[in-house]
């Protein structure tokens, strides 16, 4: 995707060595080294050492990684975190899609208001949805509460352990549909005027074009928000700590991979095993959305 | 639509096969708008379902931020309660514990300017650099930089507290502003968007005129930039203004906090054991949070839109 305009816009003189430009990319790699070069290779110095009981730390080689992966509770915040992708990511995605196709059908009545009305709670803070909706799904003065006292039973609850991760994916979904779609939407509005009018004058109907035209389209932001959701899924942090404070019950202080990591350093003062989480976690992130980057444009070529 | 100025007028249906040439997308009619479609009742019912999800859960904390301590048990969560306490509770919330609501927001307002503020520069420097000049390393800058949109903020945030730590930064404003001045995003929205934005030709120009790059790029190349700027600008403003984990760990001294921290800190105090019953506080400074975001989102509207889907044409 990337590398074809990087090609293209490749510029004028090649023959002699041109300086210029690193006037201009010169302070943001100079500061992309120490704010994310930097601690990357710090942590993973890190990983390679331990907290000794006497005389500060030691080498320790890759004693860290093979602790780590004979680790039950990071299995279990890595297969929890690897569940809710699965099953969160496809919804969310499929909803934001099929509003995007709406908006852009030029259907609706005052299309306008619904693409911000959807695209709104975007703009609130991650921290502030999971409070609202923590309130919501509470008994107390929550909507949950009223909706049970309607049913007559205790239907919903949000808290349980069985319901927990999908009211967090609810609230994931409710921060993120908007944004996606506005990806997606944006992505539609640049398809060639010709192209549906071609398509018209084939007789193609509105599902035909949508197939044939709409989601081959999509294809490139479909995988851009895929790659964005994954990332966001193993990071997941934001919404298990706010909603812990609600349920300490039911989520643990290594609900996600993110908050073991957290966990660790923060209230175990393990830094070294906690840099290790936080390495391995970003490595699995990258090689599993390079895949899907591969995947995405080998499709791309057929 | 002077751009699609077709030679034969008549042509019709004949001409849509023709290769012609393509509109610039800025001044791109949305497609279907053109012709008469007809609108359709059931999808914008099922849309208003849409929209209904999105818009309840901000209506709940509308109303809610209305009530004091006891109607907010006692009533309805979507309709008012018996007293409209909303200024009051404004009150509350700025002036609880000496107005330390009135500082986060005052350190969040630094933590947006400074850090979106700069992350904006250096990625409006740096994408321009990488669209319009042909420098030894480019590629792997371009590598580099790619690589790291993969790589999320919050994976490197335990490391990034473990270095700063070192550094004796953890705690300083600095421990905030620095991560969030790098956004690999932005630089690929501005990268893409300048290349075609800002035509070589008038660079070459300016050359000939014997104007250095500097001056070129600030009195030519920045207004031509602006609709993309303004769309990493608004975007990189959301990032810091709701970020969360980093100013979580790195800092320890309330006096520092961001909002979304100091929130959570009255929600947690609201819940814990030794509650104190603040309820209405976190309810009303939440609304308090997104009210400039969202009043910044509706007025700019315009531009971030069109940013989006110019930077969505090289996906």
């Amino acid at each position: 995707m990337a590398s074809v305009t990087l090609t293209q816009s490749r510029p004028m003189r090649r023959n002699r060595k041109d300086w210029r430009g690193w006037g201009f990319v010169g302070p943001f790699m100079i500061v992309f080294l120490a704010v994310l070069v930097a601690p990357v290779v710090y942590a993973i110095v890190l990983t390679l050492f331990r907290q000794q009981l006497v005389g500060g730390s030691g080498f320790v080689g890759l004693e860290n990684y093979a602790l780590l992966f004979q680790d039950p509770k990071f299995w279990e915040s890595l297969f929890r975190v690897t569940l809710f992708l699965v099953v969160q990511v496809p919804i969310m995605l499929i909803l934001s899609l099929l509003a995007a196709l709406a908006i852009d059908s030029a259907r609706l009545h005052g299309t306008g208001f619904f693409r911000i009305a959807i695209f709104l709670p975007y703009a609130v803070p991650g921290v502030v949805a999971a409070l609202i909706w923590g309130f919501i799904y509470g008994n107390q003065f929550g909507l949950t509460g009223s909706i049970n006292d309607l049913l007559g039973a205790d239907i919903l609850q949000p808290f349980s352990s069985d319901w927990i991760l999908a009211s967090i994916g609810n609230i994931v979904t409710w921060e993120f549909m908007g944004y996606n779609m506005l990806i997606f939407y944006a992505a539609l509005k640049v398809i060639p005027a010709d192209l549906y009018e071609a398509a018209e004058i084939d007789g193609a109907g509105q599902f035909r074009i949508i197939s044939g035209i709409k989601l081959p389209a999509l294809r490139g932001s479909i995988v851009i928000a895929t790659i964005f959701s994954i990332i966001g899924s193993f990071q997941l942090f934001n919404e298990p700590n706010l909603l812990k404070a609600l349920a300490p019950n039911v989520i643990s202080s290594y609900f996600t991979p993110n908050m073991y990591a957290y966990n660790l350093s923060f209230a175990g003062q393990q830094f070294n095993y906690s840099a290790t989480v936080a390495i391995v976690m970003g490595i699995i992130t990258a090689v599993i959305a390079y895949i899907v980057q591969l995947r995405g444009s080998r499709q791309e070529v057929r | 639509m002077s751009a699609i100025a077709t030679p034969e007028p008549a042509a019709g249906a004949a001409q849509a096969r023709k290769p012609r040439k393509r509109v610039p997308y800025v001044r791109q009619q949305k497609p279907t708008e053109g012709r008469r479609v007809k609108k359709s009742i059931l999808l914008t019912i099922v849309m208003a379902i849409f929209v209904i999800y999105s818009v309840v859960p901000l209506i709940w904390l509308i109303v809610n931020a209305t009530k004091d301590q006891g109607d907010l048990f006692s009533s309805f969560g979507l309709w008012f309660g018996s007293d409209f306490n909303l200024f009051q509770n404004i009150a509350d919330t700025l002036t609880y514990r000496n107005g330390i609501f009135v500082q986060w927001f005052g350190n969040t307002l630094l933590y947006v300017v400074v850090g979106a503020g700069g992350a904006t520069l250096l990625a409006t420097l740096a994408g321009y650099g990488l669209a319009k000049f042909n420098f030894p390393g480019r590629r792997a800058v371009f590598a580099v930089v790619l690589g790291a949109v993969a790589v999320p903020g919050t994976a490197l945030a335990v490391p990034t507290f473990l270095m700063f730590s070192q550094l004796g930064l953890t705690n300083t404003p600095w421990a905030v502003i620095l991560p969030s001045l790098i956004s690999p995003f932005g630089l690929y929205l501005i990268w893409t968007y300048a290349v075609d934005a800002v035509p070589t030709e008038i660079l070459e120009a300016a050359r000939m005129d014997g104007a250095s790059e500097f001056r070129t790029f600030f009195t030519i190349s920045l207004r031509l930039l602006s609709p993309g700027i303004v769309t990493v600008l608004l975007f990189a403003v959301v990032a810091t203004w709701n970020n969360y984990f980093l100013p979580l760990i790195m800092l320890s001294e309330p006096t520092w906090y961001p909002l979304t921290v100091g929130l959570s800190q009255w929600s947690s105090q609201a819940t814990g054991v030794a509650a104190q019953p603040i309820y209405n506080l976190v309810i009303t400074g939440a609304l308090l949070t997104i009210v400039p975001i969202v009043v910044a989102f509706l007025f700019l509207q315009r531009y971030w839109q069109s940013g989006l889907s110019a930077g969505s044409v090289k996906q």
